[in-house]
């Protein structure tokens, strides 16, 4: 026993301070550089994704089964004769705003939609979600290994997801156009005016993200416009859908607008979403 | 040894759960906190320097995966399994009070926390709104993951514990 007392620690005081600073210097050298990127995230890849990936594909199935459970008979009902009312109003007004854009709009339309299926894609499952409560950043089970490459494009069904910001060897992060660290460049298709896409945390419980900075002097944009990514951001690819304006409001300058936006893609319950492989720098090159 | 085995398997079990199937069965986008659960009570029930050490550890994986400088999550948990561990000496195994009372106070001073550093200071000041609709739902399904997460935890220790002394009188 005796030996035992005489062996060597550190009061505990000054293990937190050693931590402090140790803690404070890692801070600062990940700020700066990615030194310790690679090594730490095939150790996370190694040894924590394989767990993630199996329990969120029992989660999945337990939310499905009380899914299930919760939708009674009724309830169905209800949400048909209403899915009905919604479908007939959709369709009255896409046909009405389809009317109002332009012959030339059209023709940027039918490029866009061309250069959209263009894009290489590769199917990818989320596995992890943040797991705090305050950002919008997931993981995916797919990696460098299966050529993701940090800045890529990430999309669900025909919406814009996000962007790939971290990469290991068999998982990447994305990070979520609702996070509230996201901007992204868009433009309004029925008048191509530009304007910032910003996630919001305070507002996503409505629904909705926040545009800003949209040159709308003439007044032209309306309620249910398609907003899809610009010619200008260095990282999205032009044209993808990000959503829908639901709101808009002039500025105060009178000179540009900014409002809300419902996003094309069901963030909730977001369990596959597709990368596409092609890069926007390597994107403006080929044209 | 045993016991650390215990701890290093409860910060990855924990971790993944709160990042998959909380995540899946979250109410209303909410999910508990369990990092916060694991780190307050092993910084009461076994002293600042474990609840220092395990909060350390769940930090960084926290940094690895979601965070966007290294170390940040850490040095946070660490700060709060540290202040934890100070009330070990108050501490009865068999009261579920200060439990709650603790990891409640731990949620909510993590939140804000990390309210001041990463919301207030980019000018988002709503704070009335951040606390109703994030802070108070998430204390409160902390503290229900906690009325089943702690009993389980508190019974292997008492466990685990129970076999190291069998072992070192034996020993003696």
């Amino acid at each position: 026993m005796r030996r035992k007392r005489q062996k060597f620690t550190i009061p505990s005081k000054y293990l937190l301070l050693i931590m402090t600073v140790i803690c404070v210097l890692f801070m600062a050298i990940t700020f700066f550089t990615d030194f310790f990127a690679a090594p730490l995230s095939n150790f996370a890849g190694a040894v924590v994704v394989p767990f993630q990936t199996g329990v969120s594909r029992v989660g999945e199935w337990m939310s499905n089964r009380s899914d299930e459970l919760k939708t009674l008979k009724d309830v169905l009902a209800e949400n048909e004769r209403l899915q009905e009312q919604v479908d007939a109003l959709t369709i009255e007004n896409n046909s009405l705003q389809q009317e109002k854009y332009e012959l030339n709009n059209l023709r940027q339309l039918y490029k866009l939609d061309q250069e959209y299926s263009q894009f290489d894609k590769i199917g990818a499952r989320v596995v992890a979600k943040e797991a705090g409560n305050w950002f919008h950043t997931f993981v995916i089970d797919k990696g460098s290994a299966d050529g993701i490459q940090v800045d890529m494009n990430v999309m669900a069904g025909s919406g814009l997801v996000g962007r790939v910001t971290e990469v290991g060897n068999d998982w990447a992060k994305v990070i979520a156009i609702i996070d509230d660290n996201s901007n992204v460049s868009a433009t309004v298709l029925s008048t191509e005016d530009s304007c910032m896409v910003q996630g919001n945390l305070e507002m996503m419980d409505r629904g909705v993200i926040t545009f800003s900075k949209l040159i709308n002097s003439d007044m032209q944009v309306k309620e249910g416009d398609k907003v899809v990514t610009s010619h200008i951001s260095t990282k999205y690819l032009p044209g993808i859908l990000i959503g829908y304006i639901s709101t808009i409001d002039a500025d105060a300058n009178n000179l540009t607008s900014s409002g809300y936006l419902i996003p094309a893609v069901d963030f909730s319950h977001l369990e596959e979403v597709l990368v596409i492989t092609d890069l926007k720098k390597d994107y403006s090159e080929k044209e | 040894m045993k016991r650390n085995v215990f701890i290093a398997l409860m910060v990855i079990v924990c971790f993944v759960l709160q990042s998959t199937l909380f995540q899946i069965i979250s109410f209303g986008d909410i999910a508990p906190n369990l990092l916060i659960i694991i780190t307050a009570a092993f910084g009461f029930m076994c002293g600042k320097k474990c609840g220092l050490i395990v909060g350390f550890a769940s930090g960084l994986l926290y940094d690895i995966f979601f965070g966007n400088v290294l170390c940040f999550h850490a040095l946070i948990y660490m700060y709060i399994g540290y202040i934890n561990g100070n009330f070990k000496q108050i501490f009865y195994k068999d009261d579920i009070k200060l439990p709650l009372v603790l990891i409640t106070a731990s949620d909510l001073v993590f939140n804000i926390t990390y309210y001041v550093l990463l919301f207030m200071l980019r000018g988002r000041f709503h704070f009335i709104h951040y606390l109703k609709s994030i802070m108070i739902p998430e204390v409160v399904y902390t503290i229900v993951a906690t009325l089943i997460l702690y009993p389980f935890i508190r019974f292997v220790t008492g466990k685990l514990e129970q076999g190291e002394k069998r072992s070192e009188d034996s020993f003696a």
